[in-house]
């Protein structure tokens, strides 16, 4: 079959081959990418509906982690603040740096580096749940999108990540491993308003700046505004007037 | 190009302001609907009668109802200034009761957070206004959030409005107790509103330094001090002059809530 007919006429059953789309090249990006071999005869429709699917998959993945790249992460992101705005579910947003990485590629090398990053990638995914977004969004630096995330959990949620990655220390030759550390930083998406994705964003870097100006290695998020009195105050509070409190 | 600088009045003299310019005090409540902007605008009024040259500046990015409470609806606010379609003197402007007052405009609700841009342009803002008044206020936005938190650690003092409430003596206290342990901020004013007998202020004035006491102070090297600036009778005028969308100092001044705020004002006054 000539791999190149659906190119000039839509499929008769709906999946049509994008015009221009070198189906041989788009086969040669999923083989490398480890891909498993697409389903059915190739040209049929299953085929080249999976086939479509698979390149989707893969230009939103980042080619060495394996996990969502910038471009799905920013999708991810509009769609939580519509949803955020909407629904006023609270929504937090982790951004993540690896310390001190370029001491581990000035001294390991890159592919050691990039061991790291690796691994660090797996003990994000490892940590998070499954309707939250891991991705990579530049050299080491990852970002979490974690929908209906209360606020109560949020220093929680970080923790963990953070110390699932310092306790699992990266064999980055045999015998030979390092401890990679995060710095991580967060915020809320502002409940019922519809935010910005920048704003967002600069709002988490600054805890990330804040927790890396702090020493590295912790957790840093934007004060949330509602801060605990205890029933025992509230008790002192209003144990001279006539007020009760009824909680 | 140094002297070209200099002769923008607009980034003159910053730095002698800090020393001699307006007193900056930061008006907030924790929670909402305590009456802020209304003893804010007040107090502002109070204020300018004896003479003293007074901004009020609507630092409730985003939710902003002083405009609501004075009854003005200006062509140029802070959002013009933050974005820089309008100059900062041409946005402040007369308001009843003899002060000026800078509004925050709709199109703030970008900036009701606090990024590292809207920390420098509050900064700016206050800044420049410093020097040209002898008393700045504050009114801040409901809430402890970040840029409420920020807005009052750029004022020399803070006072908190509250009422009787237990809701609103809790928000009090937070926000006493927040401020106590993230900001070196040792004197806290209050004021207390709508209270109903005389002397209640006075009453719970000493309960919270009680439980600052007893929570907060315990853990502190200095201890937070709560002063009490005045406290405001219920008053059905109150009402009736927030309805007009006037304000009570010019509406109905003899009343006693009116009276209160003038005694505030003038222990402000006094230091």
């Amino acid at each position: 079959m000539d791999p190149h007919a659906g190119a000039q006429s839509p499929h008769p059953a709906g999946v049509a081959l994008p015009r221009g789309l070198n189906p041989e090249v788009a086969l040669q990006l999923l083989q490398q990418s480890g891909h498993a071999a697409l389903p059915g005869e190739p040209m049929s429709d299953a085929w080249l509906q999976a086939l479509i699917d698979a390149l989707v998959d893969l230009s939103s993945r980042d080619a060495l982690t394996g996990l969502n790249n910038r471009r799905s992460f920013e999708l991810a992101l509009a769609r939580e603040i519509d949803r955020v705005a909407r629904s006023g579910e609270p929504a937090l947003l982790l951004t993540l740096d690896i310390d001190h990485f370029k001491k581990v590629n000035d001294t390991h090398g890159h592919a050691a580096g990039d061991l790291v990053i690796q691994a660090v990638a797996r003990a994000l995914a490892e940590t998070v749940r499954p309707m939250d977004l891991v991705a990579r969004v530049g050299g080491e630096e990852f970002s979490i999108v974690l929908p209906n995330c209360p606020p109560a959990f949020g220093p929680q949620v970080a923790e963990r990540i953070r110390k699932r990655v310092a306790r699992h220390p990266v064999e980055i030759a045999p015998g030979e491993s390092v401890v990679a550390t995060v710095s991580v930083g967060g915020a809320f998406a502002p409940q019922w308003v519809r935010t910005t994705a920048r704003l967002w964003m600069d709002r988490t870097d600054l805890q990330l700046y804040r927790a890396k100006s702090e020493g590295r290695n912790r957790c840093c998020l934007e004060p949330t505004a509602v801060p605990l009195v205890s029933a025992e105050e509230k008790g002192l509070l209003f144990a001279s007037s006539s007020f009760q409190d009824l909680t | 190009m140094s002297q070209a600088i200099a002769s923008d009045p607009d980034t003159a003299a910053p730095a002698q302001a800090a020393a001699g310019g307006a007193l900056i005090t930061a008006v907030t409540s924790g929670k909402g609907g305590v009456g802020k902007t209304f003893v804010t605008a007040n107090l502002a009024a109070a204020l300018a009668r004896q003479g003293e040259r007074v901004l009020v500046l609507d630092a409730d990015l985003g939710l902003a109802n002083l405009d609501v409470v004075l009854n003005l609806y200006p062509k140029l606010t802070l959002h013009d200034v933050f974005t820089g379609q309008a100059r900062l003197e041409d946005a402040i402007l007369p308001a009843p009761g003899g002060f000026s007052v800078l509004l925050a405009g709709s199109g703030m609700i970008e900036y009701s957070r606090l990024t590292p841009t809207v920390r420098d342009q509050l900064q700016d803002v206050i800044h420049r206004v410093r020097p040209r008044f002898d008393r700045v206020l504050l009114d801040t936005g409901a809430g402890i959030s970040d840029v409420v938190l920020y807005t009052i650690s750029l004022a020399d003092e803070i006072l908190i409005v509250c009422t009787p409430e237990p809701t609103s003596l809790t928000d009090a206290y937070a926000t006493i107790k927040v401020l106590a342990t993230t900001q070196p901020r040792r004197l806290i004013r209050l004021l207390v509103n709508q209270v109903q007998r005389p002397g209640e202020a006075r009453a719970i004035r000493k309960q919270l330094q009680l439980v600052v006491d007893r929570f907060v102070n315990s853990g502190l090297d200095l201890p937070v001090m709560i002063e009490l600036l005045g406290e405001v009778p219920f008053d059905p005028t109150v009402r009736e002059s927030v309805l007009k969308r006037e304000l009570l100092l010019e509406g109905a001044p003899g009343s006693p809530a009116a009276q209160a705020i003038v005694a505030a004002a003038a222990k402000h006054l006094a230091g």
